[in-house]
Formats: structure tokens, C-alpha cells, sequence
């Protein structure tokens, strides 16, 4: 698309002239995110859970970066060397990279397969970590994790409903939050990446992020409806509509923008670094803007118009534009 | 150009501008120059590389950790860890449970052990005491002449515990040198004499068995002294709380240790914690009440940190490893390294696409990236200096991620100047109202950024509150540069030629945006000649029912007649200029505005042409 297209998109949508039913097909859009909110559910469910890191279950990991070698037996024998009933997991999860994971190890065991490991790959002593997890540590920080989200989106929901003046806003907005983030765990555990602490910053940045969009929407919504009452130019409904459109621009820019660090990170992650921090963050960032981004513009924005819509005075008002439209229509 | 007060305001704010990141440089400079801090940030283990323990502490009778034993133990930690020897080790306490330590490099065996072991505390009675030094290597006493045990000890002040061995080994040490200062890696065995150092009086000692353990303690606390009148006197003393059975035994052992009579050695009691010796007072008084007072040359300070120890000693910590990792420092380093470079890729990409939606305008938004940038990175220099901060991976991350947020801010303001263009506005003003709706959407949404923030740093742990650090100081410095430099640079080159006159590479260019702008700030007119051509063009199913919807002036005339006769004319007009419409072919014409009818009717009468004039454009193109 031309940039002269692309202006030309942003002043049809902004004049009314070129118009995208997101309000008016919204029954769609429900169902639509109805039923990716029953596969998300059913996706963890049929695949037995997540898959948990070692930081959720507890354990010894290895890493040993930067080596030729990429055979897995010499990991497993590592391990087995040193501990015979041992089942080690041993995965090769970048161009170069290795990793060993297994129950946990005494320290002189520790250090007998670091040694095993040094040998086996051909590898400078400081091409290996190692590290050792007990099994409360990811509770602890899903659990914190988990306090932050209720936390946060009471307080949120509270900040919208005094900023915007009314708790229906606030309501369509969570409800968004909710499916944006079940739907992001759902295709998060669709993609097998480890469910680590990292991944958590993700989803609770996403938690951000995806309300943070809403209230840029929902903040043209205000405008646009705040005379509602006293115009006969559109319905309710209509006006709800015209402020997605008229962001329309806006949320591709803004969604755009934010992808592209993400996805950098996310694909300079899946080359050059491994599965570190920055990858299981950058796929749950990836996956949840781009679903934040739909969210409002799918769900929040028109479950607000559909939230509103029974009012008596808005009925009135809708009744009085409808009127209006049949009598110009009669007049020509 | 004349100098409007418009754009004066914006150079001044602009020079506030420079003024708070030259005040920031000079800071960091000034504290890099006389103090520690330094230009770069400083980096979190997972970068630096190194070790990290999480440890949860672990209090004996399983009750929940209060924020005074968690201190205690992190100081009982510092202890050890110093005392072995490792330079540089950081240890914090995270969200009220656990103690992180993180020391570079990989630790051995013994420092791990030592960093785990539980402390204890324990009274033991003083056999027999000595300046600290070593007795020079050449005169130890002669085999022949040291003390050995006539008899099996009758108690724990028995001298009979004294074995030529202990006595040997009570010659050879050496307080002096701070090794021996070091907790015992393996406390000696309750029911054993040992020996040990105090650290404050340089002094060494031989104790006999633990006769009171810490745990029966109930509490302990200091203050000023009373004097025989119940008087305050001017110096410090620390009071010890038995329980019943600590209150038991320490008066039995104050009455032996107190008929022994002051001058012999024998006389004191040593507080061992950790194998050192906290305090060994002598005993004045029998202690009958389980409520004895320790005084001496106690400062405020001192007395308060015997009395914590003793508290502490009341509830012995152990210590868990909750996890640990080992970083080695070169991995640290590639994952900064590429990091980096993802960073930057992402921020050129970012770069890119905005030159190619906002044209010149976009340099406004790299320009503002870069000056969010700088911020951050003295903040982040400032507070590793000032508070200790350390950037993680996960906090590079967060500023990474942090580059779409704040980017989305001049998003909002550019795209809400555009709609003000769209309306026919000039650019100066468009600005202006531009800048006034984008204000609120601004502050409301990072608002939402900064709670999430907060929330996270507050309530989360690890990871995650260098990630909620982060977010939320770039939120900060988002809303500084979108108040202090995005939006005063867009008032000033709202002024110039080539922004002001909508050159098509400036991003603002009315005539591609629909706006027509008859009037184009500065006193200037849209010349006749410009006045582009309608072309009829085949348009599209929804444009054709939305063209349908509109009405000429006559038809808006006689809707309006039509609803004055419903009384409603003067609100319905003024309610739809200040909703914002969209559609200038609608109301802007109401002559019920006044003062501004003139142009806004001409306005509307040339808005059709241009819009279609622009749609010719691209036709063209």
C-alpha cells in the first residue's frame, strides 16, 4: 500500500466515507472470540498442561553454549555418569546451544557433570551454567505473579471507571483483557516454548499493554459520545463505531511499532541467543499485542456500544436519529 | 515569522528541556568524578555473569518471617560472605521473603555450605581469656607446663575442661587476623569447650559448654540505663527476656559465675553466635528474675545491635536455596551483546516505518525516541549509582518493549494534528486542538502503564520487578519528552515553510489528508488557482451509501427548519461543533456559530472539490 493510499484509508475512515462494521457485526466477533476462548481452554487441556520450566518444576539445569558438537547422548551420558537412575532432558535449543536438564543434583554431583560436560562437547569451562531450581521457586513467583494480576486489574478497572465515568467501559474492557490473555496462553502453549518466569513478565506486560490500547479507543469513544445525547447526526452505536474507525490508523501504527522491537527480539532470540530470557518473553509479547490490538478493536469497543445500547436514552436518542433519516429521505 | 507567544513557550520549554538532562549529566558526571557512579549502567548478575542464590529463610518453629528477622538475616549472611573472603557480593532481600545473594564468579564448596548453615546462638561460661594475639610462634608454653585436667569437669566453669590440645590451639590464635574472624564453618559441638575471638575487644577466649541456648530467649531490648532511684543515666544497656527455663538456668549460672567474684576471667559469659563472640560480660549479680542487663561502653547504635542479635538468636534462621544459577560471565555478555542489537534493529525498523507513514514528520519521532532514550539511560545510570539499581536482561527487555509504548504516544498526537487537518484546520492550530485531546489520552493511558508498573514492582518478585522498573521508568521519561519535546518541536515547526505550508514530504500535507485548508495560518490564503478539479470517480459500495446519507446546504437548510420547529435548533447546533463531526459538509456551515461563519462556509464549499481533488491525486500516482 502507497503512503498516499494509506492517508488516503486514514481520512475515509476518519470521514465515515469508508466504514468497517465493528460495532454492527459484533454478535461475529463474539462468537468468533467464544470459540478461540474454548480452544485456548482445550488446548492446554488436551495437550496435559503447560510445559512447565524448570523453574515451576524444580531441578538442575546445564547450558553449554557456543559448541560443535550438538549430540545429545554425550549430555545424557553426562548425566548418567554421574547419577545412574537419572532421566536427563537433553535438547538442542539453538544453532549451537545445549541443554541439560534433570532432577536435582548434589553440589559434588553438580560439578562432576559440569566437568562430564566441559569434556564431552569439547567446551571452555565458561560455556557451561549451571543452575539449580527448587521446586517453590516459580510458585512463588506465579503466585506473586497471580496477586499483581488481580491487583492490577482491580485498580485498573477502578482508574477507568472514575476516568471515563462510567463502570460499563470499565467492564467491556476487562472482558477484552480476559480473552486477550487466556487466548495468548492458549496459542503460548500451542507453541511448546517453555512456561518460565519470563514468559509470566510477558503475560503481565501484555496485561498492560492490551488495556493501555484500550484506553487510547475507548478515550476517542468518550469524545465522539460524549454530546450523544443532543445529536440527532448518528446513533449510538454508529458514533461507537465511527472512533474505532477513526483509531483504525492509529491502532495499525501503534501495533506496528510496538511488534517490530518484539519481533526483532523475538527472531534474533530464536537464532542467535537460544531460549533465554528475551525469547519466551518476546513470543508472549508477540502473540498478546497483536491480539491486544484486535481485542479492543473486536470485542472491548463493541461490547461497550452492546452494553449501552438498552439504555432508555439512548433508544430515545436512537428512535430520534432514525426519524430524522426517514424524513430527509422523504424531503428528496 | 512573526514570534507568536505560542512558539516562544515551546523554545522556553525546550530549554527547560535541556536544562533537566544537562542537570542529570552533571550529576552523573560530578558522581562519577568524586564518587562511584559511573556512565554506564550497572549490570545485573544474569549479564555481568556470576552466581545467584535465592535463599528463603527459614525460621525454626515455622511461624512467618517478620521484616526484622529478615534484616537480621541478610546481615548474618553479609557476615559470612564477607568473612570468606568474596569481594563484590550483593546481597538483598526480595519482596519480604527471601534473601538474594549474588556474588561473582562461582563460589566453592565451603562458601555455599557457610552461606546455607543455620546460625545458633548460645551462653557459654568463660574458662579462660587472653589478648587476641597469636603467642609468638618461638615461646608457646613448653608441653610439661601446659594446664591439663586433673579431673573429670563438675561443671560448665570448670577448668578441668581445658585439655592441652584446646589450650594449644587457644595459643595459636590470632584475633588479629581477620580470617579468624570468620564464623566457624562447623560450629563446635554444644556439650565441647571451644575457643573463639571477640571481634570488638580484640580479645580471645576459651569457653566451656553451652549452658543457655538462644532459642530460650524470649526477647530482647535496649535503652538508657536507670540508676538505683529508678533515674535515667546517661548510658546505654541491653536487656535480655528469659523464658521460663532460659530464667532457670542462667540463675543458676549467674550464681556460680557470680561466686567465682569479679577479676577472674571466669567470671564472664560469652553470647556465641555463629561461633563468634557477640559480647562477654562479667556477671555482676545474680540474675534470679530471667531479666538480666547487659551494660558497658554501649553506643545507641551498638546497644541496638546486640539487642537485635539476641532477638534473633530467640528464633534461629535456617536458610533454604530456593534456586541458584551460575552464569558464566561471557554468556552474560553475548546475551547483553545481542540484546542490544535486537534493541537496535528494532528501534531501525521502528525508524523506518514511521519515516514511511509520517514522512519528515517520523524525524520527530526518532528524534523523540532518542531524547526518551538519553533519560532513561542516565536515569538508569543514576539510580545504579544512587540506589544500587542493576539492569537484567529482563530489563532490557522491558526497554525494548518500552520503544512501541512510547512511540505510541506521538502516534496519538500525530494522528489526532491529521484529523484536526481533516477538518480543515490550519496547521498551527491543528497543533494546538491536536495537542489538547491527545493530552488526556496520553496521561490516561500511561497512566494505565505506570499502575501496571507499580502493581508489578511492588507486588512481584525476581525478574519481574527489574522488568516493572523499567516499564515504568520509561513511561516516565515518555511523558517528559512528549510534554517537553515532542510537543514544543511540533509547535515550532508548525511555524516554518515547509511544515506549515504542508509540503508533501512533511507528513502533514492537508491536500493528501482531505483537510482543506482555505485558510493556512499565517494570514495566508489558498490561491484560486489551486482550486483542484472534480473528478467523478467510481466509488465503492460503502462510500456510495455513505454519499447518500449527505446533504446539500439546501436539504441541511430544511432539516434545520424542520427541527427549529421542534425547538431544538440552537442545541443541536452547538452540540455538533463541539462533538468533533467529522463531516464538515454537515455543520460547519451553521451560521449559528458566529464570528466564524465566513470561512467555515467557505470552507464547506470547497470541501467536496478538495477531497475529490485528492482522490485525483492518487489516481494519478
Amino acid at each position: 500500500m502507497s503512503r498516499t493510499s494509506f492517508a488516503t484509508f486514514g481520512n475515509e475512515l476518519y470521514s465515515g466515507k469508508r466504514s468497517y462494521p465493528f460495532v454492527a457485526k459484533r454478535n461475529l466477533w463474539f462468537l468468533i472470540a467464544g470459540i478461540a476462548l474454548l480452544i485456548s481452554i482445550l488446548i492446554p487441556v488436551v495437550k496435559g498442561g503447560f510445559n512447565l520450566g524448570i523453574d515451576f518444576r524444580g531441578g538442575s539445569e546445564f547450558t553449554v553454549s557456543a559448541t560443535e558438537n550438538t549430540d545429545v547422548a554425550i549430555g545424557e551420558r553426562a548425566v548418567t555418569d554421574v547419577v545412574t537412575d537419572a532421566v536427563p532432558r537433553v535438547t538442542n535449543i539453538a544453532a549451537d546451544t545445549m541443554r541439560i536438564q534433570t532432577e536435582r543434583l548434589s553440589d559434588d554431583e553438580t560439578l562432576s557433570v559440569r566437568d562430564n560436560l566441559v569434556s564431552g562437547y569439547g567446551v571452555d569451562e565458561d560455556q557451561v551454567t549451571s543452575s539449580f531450581v527448587g521446586p517453590t521457586w516459580g510458585e512463588d513467583v506465579s503466585r506473586q505473579a497471580l496477586i499483581g494480576f488481580g491487583v492490577f486489574v482491580f485498580l485498573a478497572a477502578v482508574l477507568m471507571a472514575i476516568y471515563f465515568r462510567t463502570w460499563k467501559m470499565a467492564l467491556a474492557a476487562m472482558a477484552a483483557l480476559v480473552v486477550v490473555m487466556v487466548v495468548t496462553a492458549g496459542l503460548y502453549s500451542l507453541s511448546d516454548f517453555e512456561v518460565t518466569p519470563s514468559a509470566i513478565i510477558g503475560f503481565l506486560t501484555i496485561l498492560s499493554y492490551a488495556l493501555y490500547d484500550t484506553v487510547v479507543v475507548f478515550d476517542k469513544i468518550r469524545e465522539n459520545t460524549a454530546d450523544i445525547t443532543i445529536s440527532t447526526k448518528r446513533t449510538f452505536a454508529e458514533q461507537v463505531n465511527l472512533a474505532v474507525n477513526q483509531t483504525l490508523v492509529r491502532s495499525i501504527n501503534t501495533s506496528v511499532v510496538a511488534i517490530l522491537p518484539v519481533a526483532s527480539i523475538l527472531f534474533i532470540g530464536a537464532f542467535l541467543l537460544g531460549a533465554g530470557t528475551l525469547q519466551d518473553l518476546s513470543l508472549a509479547l508477540f502473540i498478546g499485542i497483536i491480539l491486544g490490538t484486535l481485542g479492543t478493536i473486536f470485542i472491548a469497543a463493541p461490547l461497550y456500544a452492546a452494553l449501552r445500547l438498552n439504555e432508555p436514552e439512548l433508544k430515545k436518542q436512537e428512535k430520534k436519529v432514525l426519524a430524522r433519516r426517514t424524513l430527509e429521505a422523504a424531503a428528496v | 515569522m512573526p514570534r507568536t507567544g505560542p512558539g516562544t513557550a515551546a523554545k522556553r520549554t525546550l530549554v527547560w528541556l535541556g536544562a533537566l538532562t544537562a542537570l542529570l549529566a552533571i550529576l552523573l558526571g560530578a558522581g562519577s568524578y568524586w564518587s562511584t557512579a559511573s556512565w554506564s549502567p550497572r549490570l545485573a548478575l544474569d549479564l555481568e555473569g556470576g552466581t545467584q542464590m535465592i535463599l528463603a529463610p527459614r525460621v525454626q518453629d515455622g511461624s512467618e518471617i517478620t521484616p526484622e528477622q529478615l534484616d537480621q538475616a541478610v546481615e548474618i549472611i553479609r557476615q559470612r560472605v564477607d568473612g570468606s573472603g568474596v569481594a563484590e557480593a550483593e546481597i538483598n532481600t526480595q519482596s519480604g521473603q527471601n534473601v538474594i545473594v549474588s556474588l561473582p564468579g562461582t563460589p566453592d564448596a565451603q562458601t555455599r555450605d557457610l552461606i546455607q548453615a543455620s546460625a545458633q546462638m548460645e551462653f557459654r561460661p568463660v574458662l579462660a581469656g587472653g589478648p587476641g594475639q597469636a603467642a609468638a610462634a618461638e615461646t608457646p608454653t613448653p608441653d610439661d607446663q601446659l594446664p591439663k585436667p586433673a579431673a573429670e569437669p563438675q561443671n560448665a566453669s570448670d577448668p578441668n575442661w581445658i585439655t592441652p590440645e584446646l589450650y594449644k590451639e587457644f595459643e595459636a590464635l590470632d584475633c588479629l587476623d581477620p580470617a579468624a574472624l570468620e564464623p566457624a564453618e562447623e560450629p563446635a559441638p554444644a556439650d565441647q569447650p571451644m575457643v573463639a575471638c571477640e571481634p570488638d575487644s580484640q580479645g580471645k577466649y576459651i569457653l566451656g559448654p553451652v549452658e543457655v541456648p538462644g532459642t530460650d530467649i524470649s526477647t530482647a531490648s535496649y535503652g538508657l540505663q536507670r540508676g538505683a532511684q529508678g533515674q535515667s543515666l546517661n548510658t546505654w544497656a541491653v536487656t535480655i527476656d528469659f523464658n521460663d527455663e532460659g530464667t532457670d538456668t542462667f540463675r543458676t549460672v549467674t550464681e556460680r559465675l557470680y561466686a567465682i567474684g569479679q577479676g577472674d576471667p571466669r567470671n564472664q559469659f560469652a553470647i556465641v553466635l555463629d561461633g563468634r563472640i557477640v559480647s562477654a560480660p562479667t556477671t555482676n549479680a545474680v540474675i534470679p528474675d530471667g531479666n538480666p542487663q547487659i551494660s558497658g561502653n554501649f553506643t545507641e547504635e551498638s546497644a541496638a545491635a546486640l539487642a537485635e542479635q539476641l532477638k534473633y538468636g530467640a528464633l534461629p534462621i535456617s536458610f533454604e536455596i530456593q534456586s541458584e544459577q551460575q552464569i558464566s560471565a561471557t554468556l552474560g555478555a553475548d546475551q547483553l551483546r545481542l540484546g542490544l542489537i535486537a534493541g537496535l534493529i528494532g528501534l531501525l525498523l521502528v525508524a523506518v516505518y514511521s519515516m514511511f507513514q509520517y514522512r519528515l514528520l517520523g524525524l520527530v519521532t526518532i528524534a523523540s525516541l532518542v531524547v526518551a532514550g538519553i533519560l532513561t539511560y542516565l536515569a538508569i545510570c543514576i539510580l545504579g549509582w544512587t540506589e544500587n539499581y542493576r539492569l537484567s536482561l529482563a530489563g532490557v527487555a522491558g526497554l525494548i518493549v518500552a520503544i512501541g509504548q512510547t512511540a505510541d504516544s506521538f502516534i496519538v498526537y500525530f494522528e489526532r494534528i491529521r484529523d484536526e487537518l481533516r477538518d480543515g484546520r490550519g496547521l498551527v492550530s491543528a497543533v494546538e486542538n491536536g495537542w489538547r485531546r491527545a493530552k488526556r489520552t496520553v496521561l490516561a493511558s500511561k497512566a494505565v502503564n505506570l499502575l501496571a508498573a507499580l502493581v508489578l514492582y511492588f507486588v512481584a518478585v525476581g525478574n519481574v520487578r527489574g522488568f516493572a522498573f523499567t516499564l515504568g521508568l520509561t513511561a516516565i521519561a515518555d511523558l517528559v519528552v512528549v510534554f517537553l519535546f515532542t510537543h514544543p518541536v511540533l509547535r515550532l515547526l508548525a511555524r516554518t515553510k515547509f511544515f506549515g505550508e504542508g509540503h508533501p514530504w512533511s507528513g502533514l500535507d492537508p491536500s493528501r489528508l482531505g483537510g482543506i485548508p482555505l485558510y493556512r495560518g499565517a494570514g495566508r490564503l489558498r490561491e484560486p488557482g489551486e482550486k483542484p478539479v472534480v473528478v467523478a470517480r467510481a466509488k465503492n459500495k460503502g462510500a456510495t451509501a455513505e454519499a447518500e446519507r449527505r446533504m446539500t446546504i439546501a436539504e441541511r437548510r430544511r432539516a434545520e427548519q424542520q427541527k427549529a420547529l421542534a425547538g431544538r435548533t440552537g442545541s443541536s447546533a452547538v452540540g455538533s461543533s463541539v462533538a468533533q463531526d467529522a463531516e464538515p459538509a454537515i455543520d460547519r456551515a451553521e451560521p449559528a456559530v458566529a464570528g466564524r461563519t465566513g470561512s467555515r462556509a467557505a470552507r464547506t464549499g470547497s470541501s467536496v472539490a478538495g477531497r475529490t481533488g485528492s482522490s485525483q491525486k492518487e489516481t494519478n500516482e
